[in-house]
């Protein structure tokens, strides 16, 4: 874990480093005047020696501004530094998340991927900085406190060492036991956060169903988790300070007993237990921040857990060893493909798929809810791996592809769809960047959005709101069949794409289509019959398994559920729309 | 589409949150209200904490004390003595020891007090913040962004955390142990101390600049961490999208750019928080030299009554003084975090409710042996509407699920009118059916019968009742509602269903999901009924998931349905089967729908068509068809039906 987080320092090495150099300069300074004060008071102040003290006042002035300059540049590449190493964080996570396939997507949810990416991370940039400050300030003030203590009086140091033991042994038993009340913790901010952004998106449903009360109930239950655990934690933690200053106050106490001993009889004098209590403090005060910084390190492991989590999260779907970066044409392959979202599923979804279709077909696909019509298409992008069989295009399996190839001539409108806040032209440049205004009207034409686009005041530049609530769903819908087109794939697929929009629309696309690129496999997903009943060919799907495929003329003729769809539609009165 | 078109957003999308303003906020007032929570429950215990505090801390002075007594006392005197009398070197240690034991006792009491003020308040502040959003009118979810929201409920709240249960105490503790060392200060002089002043106050102005400085930046570096949150937010909800687009690059470069941001504004935060704890430790040290100067002058020259020894123990004191007050900057940070996070925290709670001015209500009802409609507990499948009247006598009218709309105006805006004079009847169990283009106004329509939002002008009335008069919760139960974007909530499949009436049997449920063709899907699923949802029902179609919302729907036996939409993706096969369950539910019931497709609206009662919020056709099918107006293009498909 540790191995995974340093690779995060990259360019902020010299800083990382820096840090806990000037920490050390610091300390050295301060350890430095104290001493130079005792010395001050006991050869100035106590005989009155005004020249001395002036002489060693400003050498003292010096050195507190060493101090200063010191802990500043400290401070200043320690923030450096954090901040730099939480910013590769991000980047990093960030970056493999991109790399993600959707069965990666698909395991994490997106409000754990928000928290991972920002409260995970300022916890791990907290505990980075104090790693590299007072990690780095503590020991070395403690170990040279101690050889000084030594120095000064080796017997009476002995006292640190009985103290040790017990603050050690504390400190353990305390990170032992609060650390899994921690983790729960962070589960339970999880599940808050999703309960309360599952009731702020579904306010609707929430008033529509008085349900407020109940929602109220679940937020407390909740919170009352997160109340349970972070209690628990934190009277653990809450031994932390007593046991301190049982610490400090034991070795307060063996000192004066001792130590008056030894001065009585002769064998100490009395500055000496004075700068024995100074170290005490010292010594005891770094101790105190390691142990400090043991707690907020514990906290902040179950974050950098789940970062790592993240980042060490591989793509299921990588390149192969020479990816292919050339697809020939736009035919499709299916050669007995099964495929099951998780692995050792008694279900398939799909059921031993056998399709083969020509470059520049128009394939309709029907079928019920649930019959896996969309996870058919999915495989043709590679969005997912299939379990069993494979699936080619243009003459190659997919999996030899570079899958950016492979994704920019196989352009897809996905059933669930999204457009990003961002102008109609920025959220069609999606499909080609540099595609020219001539070329964003050309496409749009095409997918019968430019008539709308043009109905708003800022025409191709109508900002859109996140995921596109702004405008309506078959308009939303023109926009995605646009931006797909863009890159002029080979083949085009539509998911269910076309639902919201009118049938006369739909039918102005499709005839767009077949007459403007005839050369592109078309597949389209469609509910109404009217939508596909001019395609070349229909899949008809059930279960996961090809019931029938053919001719719309074919099926009509001899297959039961398209008969049954093509019935029950054309009594519905759709096929009016569409003569 | 839902109409409340939000304002444009800047290219980035929503920026959570408005820019915090520095000036305007206030504080004190914030602190106060605060300590509001703490006060509130916990008086009692936050009177010990302090107790508590006070001791501990005056057991560390004690101890800081202690070492000049044990020496000048107990030590000194006995030095060189053949037979020492030790007996009093115990005592004073035993005395000590106590002491520490009861700092001890004290520390871990205020720590241990504190948590259970800190969590409490926390939990209670959450709760409460929570329990107030919920009484939010529609519009407020409408204009702010969700993760900004959430942020509330997480990161403002631990802000607070970091304020209760360690900036309080620690600054109380602080303050304690600096007045108790500066009373003694004033008693071995007062011109030393004077000099003191003179040096905590440069110290004061150090502190309030780079706090200051430093408190703004750590405020820009939450906004910016907003941003990211939301940037974040909106593309990996769009993920894969992302994925099939292969823009990922794209969406790197973006990220980067805001990350950036984010990591200059921490880089600048935690830089002037980093330099204070140096600065104020070394200004400390120049005071200890400056004392030695000028207590040593003042002692040689005679100016002053200061022995050499009062000299020594001053310095030693002064030490002690630094470090309390160092604590205290150190915590400034934090405190105003935790004010700007309180800031937000109380910016929702005092967003105003939505108003509910009504007092008629819905209930459970029977007919007593006279014919006469009485209350009762029980459900009975009668309900009626419980009208208290100003002379104090209650009548009830039946439930009846008569809507009238009377020259209805609305707008979300003041200034923009988005319906008007819309004026329509539905005798109960008819259904009416509204159709037009995108932005007529026909989700708005529905939005108002459920009070959703309020009128402008005009009235609706529900079995003659204007609906300003029912009570929000009880005109809502008496409405069921299939709406445009099917939510589903992490729980159960069953959990789901039952969402509609939380004491629906288990045999209810599975005959709503029967009624609403989801039983068939749901029994496939891995564990039935039992089969959790997560993330809004990721992994059922939107098919499925608007089956589910049918069923509950259903479940809820409304007397009055409103269904947005709510057939437009199911599949036409899975939409024959549903419209029949659909029928049944239908019956006996009001029913207002809004159809992409023609064939649910061919058999309504009446058919409104809606046009720049006016209704410009109205009646039914045939007598629409004949009179070749707009629904004539809009049914043959000459327009878009949206």
């Amino acid at each position: 874990m540790l191995k995974r987080l340093s690779q995060c320092i990259r360019e902020y090495r010299t800083d990382t480093l820096l840090s806990p150099l000037f920490v050390c300069l610091e300390v050295a300074m301060e350890v430095l005047i104290p001493y130079l004060m005792s010395k001050m008071i006991d050869n100035g102040i106590h005989t009155g020696d005004m020249h001395y003290i002036l002489r060693l006042g400003g050498v003292l002035v010096v050195c507190a501004l060493l101090s200063l300059l010191f802990g500043a540049f400290s401070g200043h590449f320690a923030a450096n530094a954090s901040a730099g190493f939480a910013r590769n964080v991000r980047h990093d996570m960030y970056y493999n998340i991109q790399d993600f396939a959707f069965e990666n997507i698909d395991r994490f949810s997106t409000a754990g991927l928000v928290t991972r990416l920002t409260t995970d991370v300022t916890n791990l940039q907290n505990a980075f900085q104090m790693v590299i400050r007072i990690l780095v300030r503590a020991p070395v003030m403690l170990v040279s406190s101690l050889l000084m203590a030594f120095r000064v009086n080796s017997r009476l140091a002995l006292t640190f060492l009985a103290a040790a033991p017990v603050l050690a042994l504390g400190m353990a038993a305390i990170i032992h036991w609060a650390f899994p009340n921690f983790q729960k913790m962070f589960d339970c901010y999880d599940r808050l956060n999703s309960v309360v952004q599952e009731n702020v998106t579904a306010m609707r449903v929430v008033k529509a169903y008085v349900r407020e009360p109940r929602e109220i109930q679940k937020f407390q239950h909740a919170s009352g988790e997160i109340y349970r655990y972070s209690k628990a934690a934190e009277c653990v933690v809450v031994f932390n300070a007593p046991l301190m200053q049982l610490c400090m106050y034991g070795c307060m106490m063996g000192l004066s007993w001792f130590g008056a001993q030894f001065i009585i009889t002769g064998s100490m004098r009395t500055g000496e237990l004075m700068t024995m209590f100074t170290y005490t403090m010292q010594i005891l005060m770094s101790l105190m921040m390691i142990s400090m910084i043991f707690v907020m390190l514990t906290m902040s492991r179950a974050s950098a857990e789940r970062i790592v989590e993240v980042l060490n999260e591989k793509s299921r779907l990588t390149n192969g060893a020479q990816p292919l970066t050339d697809v020939p044409d736009g035919s499709i392959r299916f050669d007995h493909v099964d495929f099951s979202y998780s692995s050792g599923a008694a279900h398939k979804c799909l059921d031993d798929i056998c399709l083969d279709i020509r470059p520049g077909e128009t394939i309709g696909i029907i079928g019920g809810t649930g019959s896996a019509k969309s996870t058919l298409v999915q495989l043709i992008p590679r969005l997912y791996d299939v379990s069993g069989g494979s699936v080619q295009v243009g003459g190659h399996d997919v999996r030899s592809y570079d899958i950016e190839t492979l994704r920019s001539e196989v352009a897809m409108v996905l059933q669930k769809n999204t457009l990003f806040s961002g102008t109609i032209k920025e959220n069609l440049r999606w499909g080609d960047a540099s595609a020219s205004d001539a070329e964003l009207v050309r496409v749009c034409k095409l997918a019968q959005a430019d008539d709308f686009i043009r109905t708003f005041p800022n025409g191709y530049d109508t900002q859109i709101d996140q995921g596109g609530a702004n405008v309506s769903g078959g308009q939303r819908q023109r926009l995605c069949i646009a931006r797909a087109l863009l890159k002029k794939p080979k083949i085009l697929i539509l998911d269910d794409s076309t639902s919201a929009v009118d049938t006369k629309t739909d039918a102005m696309i499709r005839r767009a289509f077949r007459e403007e690129i005839p050369d592109t496999t078309k597949l389209i997903i469609a509910q109404r019959i009217s939508s596909v009943e001019q395609a070349d060919r229909i899949i008809v799907l059930d279960d996961g398994r090809v019931a029938g495929f053919g001719t719309p003329a074919e099926m009509l003729a001899n297959n039961h559920i398209y008969q049954e769809v093509y019935h029950s539609q054309l009594k519905g009165g759709a096929q009016d729309a569409e003569s | 589409m839902p109409n409340p078109k939000p304002m444009p957003h800047g290219p980035r999308g929503r920026i959570p949150g408005k820019r915090p303003d520095w000036k305007s906020m206030r504080p004190g007032k914030i602190l106060g209200r605060l300590m509001g929570y703490i006060s509130g429950i916990y008086r009692i215990q936050f009177v010990i904490v302090l107790i508590a505090i006070l001791f501990s801390s005056l057991a560390s002075v004690a101890s800081s004390l202690f070492l000049r007594t044990l020496i000048d006392d107990y030590i000194t005197p006995v030095i060189g003595q053949a037979a020492p009398d030790l007996a009093p070197l115990t005592r004073v240690l035993l005395l000590m020891i106590c002491i520490y034991i009861l700092g001890m006792a004290s520390t871990y009491l205020y720590s241990r007090l504190m948590i259970n003020i800190s969590q409490g308040v926390l939990k209670q502040v959450r709760d409460e913040m929570f329990a107030h959003m919920q009484t939010l009118p529609i519009k407020y979810f409408d204009t702010h962004a969700h993760g900004e929201m959430m942020s509330r409920f997480t990161n403002d709240t631990d802000t607070l955390r970091q304020l209760i249960s360690q900036s309080i105490p620690q600054m109380f503790s602080s303050a304690v142990m600096l007045v108790s060392v500066l009373i003694s200060m004033l008693a071995l002089s007062w011109q030393l101390t004077l000099l003191l002043g003179a040096m905590l106050l440069t110290m004061t102005k150090a502190t309030q600049f780079i706090g200051g400085r430093s408190g703004r930046y750590f405020i820009e570096q939450q906004e910016k961490l907003g941003r990211v949150n939301g940037y974040i937010e909106e593309m990996i909800n769009g993920q894969k999208v992302v994925k099939v687009f292969c823009h990922e690059q794209a969406a790197e470069q973006c990220f980067d750019e805001l990350n950036d941001e984010l990591c200059d504004a921490a880089t600048r935060a935690n830089r002037f928080a980093n330099i204070l704890m140096p600065i104020m430790s070394n200004l400390g040290n120049l005071q200890y030299v400056l004392t030695a100067i000028v207590g040593g002058a003042l002692a040689v020259s005679g100016l002053a009554p200061l022995s050499l020894g009062d000299i020594a123990a001053f310095l030693q004191l002064t030490k002690s003084f630094t470090m309390p007050f160092t604590q205290i900057s150190q915590q400034l940070n934090a405190v105003v975090m935790a004010l700007a996070g309180a800031n937000r925290i109380f910016q929702l709670m005092d967003e105003p409710p939505e108003t509910d001015g009504g007092y008629v209500t819905l209930v459970n009802a029977a007919y007593d042996e006279n014919g006469a409609l009485r209350e009762t507990d029980a459900r009975t499948g009668i309900w009626a509407w419980k009208h208290p009247h100003q002379d104090g006598t209650l009548s009830y009218t039946r439930v009846r699920g008569e809507v009238r709309f009377y020259d209805v105006d609305f707008g979300y805006t003041e200034d923009k009118i988005v319906l008007q004079n819309i004026t329509l009847y539905a005798k109960p169990g008819q259904k009416i059916a509204f159709v037009g283009s995108t932005g007529a106004g026909k989700t708005t329509v529905t939005n108002l019968i459920n009070r959703f939002y309020d009128l402008a002008d005009g009235k609706i009335r529900f079995d003659d009742i204007n609906i300003n008069k029912i009570r929000k919760p009880d005109l809502r139960r008496a409405l069921g509602a299939v709406l445009q974007d099917t939510h589903l909530f992490t729980g159960t499949v069953m959990e789901n269903i039952r969402y509609g009436r939380l004491d629906a049997s288990d045999e209810e449920i599975y005959a709503a999901a029967r009624l609403a063709n989801a039983d068939g899907f749901i029994r496939r699923l891995p564990l039935g009924y039992q089969t959790m949802l997560t993330s809004d029902g990721e992994g059922l179609s939107q098919g499925q998931r608007q089956l589910l919302a049918i069923a509950r729907a259903a479940v809820a036996d409304p007397p009055v349905l409103i269904l947005d939409e709510a057939t437009s993706s199911i599949d036409t096969r899975t939409e024959q089967i549903v419209q029949q369950g659909m029928d049944h539910l239908m019956e006996g019931r009001t029913v207002f729908v809004i159809a992409h497709r023609l064939s649910t609206v061919r058999n309504a009662n009446a058919i409104m068509v809606l046009e720049h919020g006016q209704i410009i056709e109205r009646g039914e099918h045939d007598d629409l068809i004949a009179a070749r107006g707009k629904y004539y293009q809009l049914y043959t498909g000459a327009l878009e039906l949206s």
